[in-house]
Order: C-alpha cells, then structure tokens, then sequence
C-alpha cells in the first residue's frame, strides 16, 4: 500500500497526462472501431433472432448463384478499372513529372476533380453521353452502357485521382545518377523505362493498383446509377440491409467485401516499409532533359485527359441545368431547388451534410494529430504506441459500406451479447443513434488512415532534439506541442482538415445505412433522387457539393501560398 | 507500474460508462433498423456515457406530443405538398418523415417490430398493412368522417386498423419516338402485347422487393392469369426486361426521357410524365385486360405510449380538404371517383381494375411471392450478362 502510494507521488503530472491523452485515443480507437467491427463478425455468425448459426449464412451466401454471381461481377470490373485507372494515372504522372511539358500545375488540378463530387455525379455524366438518349450515342458512339461497362468507366475516374497523387509521389523519388549512367552507355529511352524507371516506381505502382482495386472494389455510388442488372456486392449489401433490413446477412457480404481490402491493405504495409530504403541519400534529383517527340506526345496526352474531364464535368453541369432532357433543353435553376426534394427537406440536409464534413474535419483533425503526436513523438509506452498506430491506420482496409454497417449492427443494438455467454451489457452508445454524431464519428474513423499517416510522416521530418532540449530545460511537453510542433506541423494540419472536409461531404457508401429521418444528408438525398428517376435534381445536388468542394480547396491552395511566400521572405 | 496504474484508471473509466451487466431477459435485443430515429435528439447529444433504459421503459416514461414520425411510401413531391396543411394547423409539432419505396419503409417497419419508431404509417400499400397487421403491429382506431371512406379501401373490422385514402394501378409509358427509332410503330397495348419479341431490351419494370407498384403489378398478373400461368407470363415478360429498377416511378420518368422504350409504372405517373414530355413523344397505357392495384392506406402503430398527435393526424389524413388534393393527383379516391372521366384516362379508372384483388390473401403470400420472384429474375437477370 505504502508502496503503491509512493509510486503514485512518482507519477508527474505531465506523464499522467500523456498517458490520458494516449489511452484517450486508443479507447476513442477501440470504441469506434474495434467493437463496431467486432459487432460485425459477431452477427455474420449469427442467425436474425440472436441464436449461434456458424458458418451457416456463409454457407447459404456461397451457394447462391446470385450472390456468387455478384462476386465474380465485382472482382471483374474492379480489376478491369483498376488496369485502366492505373495506366492512365501511370502515363500521366510520368508526362507531368519527366517531361517537359507547360501548365502542369493545370493539369493536375483537372485530374484531382472526380474526388470532389459524389460518384453518383460520374454515373449520371455518363448516362447523358452514352444512355440511350445520349450526347455521344446520338454521335454514332454508343456503347452498352448499363452495366459492366459503366461501372468500369466510372470507377477508372474514381480512382484516377488517388492512383495519380500515389505515383505523382513514387516519380517524385528518382536518381538521376542511374540516367546519367544509363546515357553514357547509350541505353535506349524504352530500356530506360523497363530498367530503371518502373523499378524505381514499382512500390508506388503496386500501392496504386491495390488502392484503386479497393476504391473499385467496394464502391457504391456508381453501381447504383449506372449498374443496371449486373450486380455488384457494395450494391447487394444495401439490398439486404437497407431493402430487406436483412442485417447478419448484409453482415456476411461486409466481411466478403473486407477480404480484398485486407490482402491490399497488407501488400500495401510490406511494400511502404520496403519503399523507405529504396532511394539513397545521396541521390540526385532527376533532370528533365526536352525530347521534342514525346513531350508532344506527353502533352497530347494530358491535353485528352483535361479534354475528357471538363466534358464529363461540364456534361453533369449541362445535366443539372436543363428542363428535361432530352425533349427540352431550356436552361433553367429549378433543379437546385431544394426546398422541392427530399420530402421538402433538401435546405436541411444540404446545410447538415456541410456542417458533418466540418466537424469531421476539426475533430478528425485534432484526433489523427493527437494519435499521430502520441505515436511519433513520445517515448514511453512502447506497446500501446504500436497498437494505437496498427488501429490508426487499419480504417484504410475498411470499405464505407462496411463502416456503415458496423456502426447500425453497434449502435443500434441497446444491449450487447457477451458472445458464448447468456450474458448483457447495457449499451451507452445506443444515445448516439440516430443522431447527427454517428454520421460525424462515422466519417472520422472510415477517413482516419491518410491524414493520420500525412501527421506521422509531417512529424517524423521534425527533428527529435525538440522534446529532449525541452525536456531538459524543464518546459512541459505540452508548451513544446503548442508553440513548436504544431506551428511547424501548420501546412500538414490545414492538408488533413481540406481532406477530412472534402470525403466527408462526398461520401455515400458509409452514411447510407446511419442516417436517419431527423438527420437528412445531401449525398443520400441523391441516392433517392436518382432511385425515383429524378436524375436532373440528383445532378445539381452533385454539383453543389462538388462547388463548395472547389471553393474550400481555392481557399486552402491560396494560404498554401500564402505560407510559402511567407517562409521564403528571411 | 506506472503503466499499470494508468491503464488501470482507464479502464475504470470505461468500465464505469459500461454500467448495469445483467442476465439477458427472455426478450431478444431489438433488431437495429437502416436510416432511422431512436431517442430523444437533445439528450442524445448529451454524454455519451449516459446510461440508457430498456427502449421500453424509456418509452413510458414520456409522450412527446411535439414531435410525429410518419413513416411514408407517398410520392416525395406529394408529400410536400399534401404536408403544408398539417403544419399550418399544428404549427408547433415537429415532423420527421421517413420516405422510402413500399417494400423499404415494409421491411423498415417489420424490422423495428419489438421497438417501433414510426407514431402513423400514412399512404403505404394495404398488402403491406395487411403483413403489419398479421404480424399484430396495429393499433384498431376510427378517424373523424371513417363512415365517408368505401368499404373496399378500409378494414372490415368496426374500428378499422387500416383506412385507405387513394388507390393506384398498373400503367405503362410508351416512348414512341424511342420505338420508331428500333422500327417498331406499334403501342403495345395488353399484357399480351408486351410479350412480342420485337420489344426484346425495350422494358423497364419495377422490382417487387423494393417498390409496391412491382408488387401490384406482378400480384395483379397472378390474379388475372392464376399462379402457373402468371409465373410463365412473367418468365416470358422476362425476356423483354432490361432493367428491374429499385422504384416504381424510375421506369416511366426514364421511359419518358428515352432511356428505355416502355417503362411499367403505376397511372398518375405515367399520365404526368407522360404530359411533360408531349403526346407526339410519349403515351400512358392503361394495360386492356384490366390494371392490377392497390390500396394506400394510414394506419396508427401499435406501441406503448399512444400520442394524441397521431390520432389528430389520422383525422386531417382523410379530411375533405385532404381528400381533393389526393384526387388531384390519383383520380380513384376513398370516399368514391366523382363524375365524368380524368384527365388522362380513356375510361372511368375504376373498370380499369382487376376486381377482385384479394389484398388478405396477397399479404398472406407477400414473402412467398417475393422470394419466388427474387429467385427467379434477380439471379437470372445477374447471369443474364
């Protein structure tokens, strides 16, 4: 007694703290998380009245050929877009970071639009160019565009962007020594690129394909618009849970849908730690030498890229601004009218869906920076560290459909079964269903894993001697984090918030299933408009969140530069 | 040890939010239900540690006569527009509605059985109030001016549990414009007509799991051509189909804007779309051997606390003023069609009708129908490309 006394005296107050800070992530981590999850692989082995079934509903899933069906489907065309999401992103990196080519910083902005807009956007694009009625079908350019071929081209927009930014990055790391060596043996440019560039690439590239294939994999948006009869499993699980309230068997289809994401999710951790030691420090940045064939070449080829995007925007643009298409193309606002959808509560869910983005952001912001800071930062509590940084960066695994499913299975149950006991614990989490907070923590934690990982690698590059200095001059962690580390981390945290705010406001797949009747939310607004047929209305409702998306990433981009100039001036 | 210590608090925290361990009572914990409301908002905003009753003593213990859930099929922009009137006479009631397709807001409330979260269920299918009621999920209540409603759109009983307030049919919208572009110049105008193989790919239908117009529109084929029949016709149909939509409305309006040549929906759709897009293009088809149907009907909910802004809802939902404005849209109302023929119908809508639909025995079957269906074309439909 007197000795556990005596050990309390010895606790300081600034590790009690930093222990509360860090268990405060963990548990925030393992409640959120964790049980959810956990809560899934409980009703996939369960029958509807809570009794133990084991593999039981797998085994009535497998031999279903309709849900059989559903995952061939799925498989084909998220490998089929992810080969040409993949091989776009691949050639357009390249033309931006290896060759000599003018307005690069345009470029790359036009091929960042798709993450702005809900995928139903790239659906409902895609009907007004290749429908029936469509403007390039009408041009002799049809194709059969309801079903797999749909699905195939808006997932390979979809991922553009992310397969973009993940080799724009893995380009960035060359040595020029290589090349240089490589010339003055007279090696010929299509040699260059098998022996030196891809290799260099080769984690970048990998990390890209299995990114995209789970983008591809489990999203929900597209399929619902342009998806037809050809099922996929995102779309077979809204069936089950949101058609036929069908929760352990949605359950089965969620740990199918996690099986591909894991496998990605595990390549892509053992390719990331061997990336690290790829590039030597003593590399040299790689010198872009002008080759007048392929930068034309190059350029043509970002030229159609652009040219592709701003006819697919500006087609979804023409959509939400005509009367009825296609027998009368009057202009016309009406179709922003939201006080005309969702029952009459289109203003409320637009103006709900904006404030949910925003507060995921901030509080996503400040929990990935916490959890980030408490893993990088602090020396002691070697195990839980570790643990909080597995769990931090395991959201990146996990589809939002999946997040959405797990979160009603949750939070919708008012007492919990202790699994192979006859035991209940009462839930205190049941208050936040139905509420505002669930699509809030929802988003948080489907979001985690890039800004978490953009604050470790922003605090990784802080030098180490920061703490200790302090530590030795007796300053209190606390006072080093305020006035040091997040000054210094600044441009990382406003990154993190913009990423937070943007998928937030976009996302369909993780709020469609916690929603409720008193929390409207835009982007589920557009599932049903577009379900009722009412696709003009669920195109201008893209649009609007698609516009604040690019007023808030304008806003970021202006104090980015604002910081620069600032850091250069002495 | 210090580790220990700390862990130690933090897990006392969290065990203290975990209050109340107790043996699991005969009762199965309530099943969690998609998109809907539980609780009261503002104390759910509070702690999250707050410990929450049972649902049902919670549920006792206060009647919030402020807020009504109405839990509806009824066509978004109707029920806007059929709304205004109730919340100008209770300016100070707070309404949630849930809106969804019928097999949707059906399974919603099947699956929400033991914790209802819905106060009235307003303008859904009478098959699908028939499943609540075996399934003993209605509470018996006689509105103001029941006597005025027609004994076919309400329950049998003395205090009926449900109360129909409109009733609505199986109809197709042709888009002639799309069909003379694949060289056909025919409307088809039967069930029979639909079958011809020149319409291979043309059709978009309803799926009966999610929307009630498929339901009626498949029930209504079973009743007019029996069930071995009915399901051969429906194979046949089948082959025509290109696409089974999730809503009842999705094929007309997509059928008028030309994505598919005819789309099998339901009258005051087809006419209205129809109208939009001018008689030159597209045509609403009332099928010649006779239009399945079905009954939207109100019905109060069965739970522990009755509130009385349910019951007042249930009087304005078949009031006179209420009653024009369903008439507006779905020219067959409870209370009997007024003279002379609609706007947009060839014939009194009511010879229109199969007669009889017998909705008991159809909510009776409604699952069998509708795995039968499911398996049939769901799977068959998937394999199909």
């Amino acid at each position: 007694m007197k000795n556990l006394k005596r050990k309390l005296e010895n606790i300081s107050i600034e590790n009690f703290l930093k222990g509360l800070i860090l268990y405060s992530v963990l548990v925030f981590l393992i409640i959120f998380l964790v049980f959810p999850l956990g809560t899934l692989f409980v009703r996939a082995f369960q029958r509807p009245d809570g009794s133990p079934a084991g593999f039981e509903q797998f085994a009535r899933y497998f031999t279903n050929p309709a849900m059989l069906q559903s995952v061939g489907n799925t498989f084909f065309v998220a490998i089929v877009s992810t080969l040409v999401s993949v091989g776009l992103a691949f050639l357009f990196s390249y033309s931006l970071s290896r060759k000599n080519i003018r307005f690069k910083n345009f470029f790359r902005y036009i091929g960042m639009v798709p993450i702005f807009a809900p995928t139903m956007l790239l659906g409902i694009a895609l009907i007004y160019l290749f429908g029936n009625k469509g403007i390039l079908t009408a041009a002799g350019l049809g194709i059969p565009l309801y079903g797999k071929v749909g699905i195939i081209i808006a997932e390979s927009i979809y991922c553009f962007p992310v397969a973009t930014t993940i080799l724009m990055v893995a380009f960035s790391g060359a040595d020029n020594r290589l090349y240089e060596a490589a010339d003055s043996m007279g090696t010929s440019a299509w040699r260059k690129m098998i022996t030196i560039t891809i290799p260099n690439v080769k984690y970048g590239l990998i990390s890209a394909l299995f990114v995209s294939f789970t983008y591809s994999f489990t999203d929900f948006g597209a399929p619902s618009v342009v998806g037809g009869n050809y099922n996929v499993l995102a779309t077979d699980v809204y069936k089950q849970v949101v058609g036929q309230q069908n929760f352990n068997m949605g359950a089965v289809v969620g740990i199918v849908l996690l099986f591909p994401a894991v496998l990605s999710f595990a390549v892509d951790r053992i390719t990331s730690s061997k990336q690290n030691a790829s590039i030597s420090s003593k590399a040299v940045p790689y010198v872009i030498k002008p080759h007048k064939t392929s930068d034309r070449l190059a350029a043509g080829f970002c030229w159609l890229i652009t040219a592709a995007m701003l006819l697919f925007f500006g087609v979804a643009l023409f959509a939400s601004l005509i009367k009825l298409w296609p027998y009368n193309l009057t202009l016309t606002l009406k179709n922003y009218d939201l006080t005309r959808v969702a029952a009459g509560a289109g203003t409320a869910a637009f103006r709900n869906s904006v404030l949910i983005a925003l507060a995921a952001a901030a509080m996503g912001t400040v929990a990935c920076f916490l959890t980030a800071y408490m893993t990088e930062r602090i020396q002691k509590f070697p195990k839980t560290r570790k643990l909080t940084y597995f769990l931090g960066i395991t959201p990146l695994a996990i589809p939002g459909t999946v997040v959405g499913l797990s979160y009603i299975l949750f939070f919708n149950a008012s007492w919990f079964g202790i699994p192979f006991t006859s035991y209940a614990l009462q839930s205190p989490f049941y208050a936040l269903y139905g509420t505002i907070w669930i699509v809030i923590f929802a988003d948080i934690i489907h979001f985690f894993s890039v800004p978490f990982t953009t604050a470790v690698t922003s605090l990784k590059r802080l030098d180490k001697e920061f703490e200790t200095v302090s530590e030795s001059m007796g300053v209190p962690f606390y006072h080093t984090l305020g006035r040091v580390i997040i000054p210094l981390c600044l441009p990382a945290i406003i990154e993190m918030f913009v990423y937070y705010f943007v998928n937030a406001l976009v996302t369909v797949s993780a709020v469609v299933f916690i929603y409720s009747a008193r929390v409207p939310l835009a982007a589920v607004a557009i599932v049903n408009l577009e379900g009722a047929g009412d696709t003009a209305p669920a195109a201008a409702m893209c649009m609007l969140l698609l516009f604040i998306n690019l007023g808030v990433r304008l806003i970021y981009e202006a104090i980015r530069r604002h910081q620069e100039k600032k850091g250069q001036r002495p | 040890m210090k580790k220990l210590i700390v862990t130690a608090c933090m897990l006392a925290m969290v065990m203290s939010t975990l209050t109340g361990c107790v043996k699991k009572t005969q009762e199965s914990p309530s099943e969690p239900a998609a998109g809907t409301v539980q609780g009261d908002e503002s104390a759910a905003q509070g702690e999250a540690s707050t410990t929450q009753l049972p649902a049902n003593e919670t549920q006792s213990a206060a009647v919030n006569e402020k807020e009504l859930n109405i839990y509806t099929a009824l066509e978004d922009e109707q029920v806007t527009d059929y709304l205004t009137e109730f919340k100008e006479q209770n300016p100070d009631v707070t309404i949630h509605i849930t809106r969804d397709s019928t097999g949707i807001i059906t399974s919603k409330l099947l699956a929400e059985k033991d914790n209802p979260i819905a106060d009235v269920v307003w303008g859904l299918s009478a098959t699908s109030l028939l499943v609540l009621k075996q399934n003993d999920m209605l509470e018996g209540y006689a509105p103001e001016g029941v006597d005025r409603i027609l004994p076919e759109f309400k329950d049998a009983a003395e205090v009926p549990d449900w109360v129909g307030i409109d009733a609505w049919e199986t109809a197709w919208l042709v888009n002639k414009e799309v069909l003379k572009s694949k060289g056909i110049d025919t409307v088809p105008a039967s069930y029979e007509d639909l079958l011809d193989p020149k319409y291979e790919g043309l059709i978009a239908m309803p799926n009966p799991a999610s929307s009630g117009t498929g339901l009626l529109t498949v029930n209504g084929i079973l009743q007019l051509m029996g069930e071995e029949k009915g399901w051969e016709y429906l194979d046949a149909l089948d082959k025509n189909v290109a696409v089974y939509t999730h809503s009842g409305s999705q094929p007309a309006k997509e059928a008028a804007s030309g994505e598919y040549g005819i789309g099998i929906s339901f009258g005051y759709r087809c006419i209205n779309s129809a109208s939009e897009v001018g008689p030159e293009i597209a045509e609403a088809v009332f099928p010649s051997e006779g239009s399945g149907w079905d009954v939207e009907a109100n019905a109060l909910i069965k739970k522990a606390d009755q509130k009385e802004i349910s019951k007042t809802f249930l009087d304005w939902a078949i009031s006179d003023n209420i009653m024009q404005k369903y008439a507006e849209n779905y020219p067959i109302v409870a209370i009997g069609v007024g003279s002379g023929v609609p706007e947009g119908y060839a014939q009194n809508p009511v010879d229109q009708l199969i007669k009889p639909m017998d909705f008991e025995n159809l909510a009776k079957n409604r699952e069998t129908t509708l795995d039968e269906w499911t398996l049939r074309y769901d799977a068959k439909s998937a394999q199909k490309e």
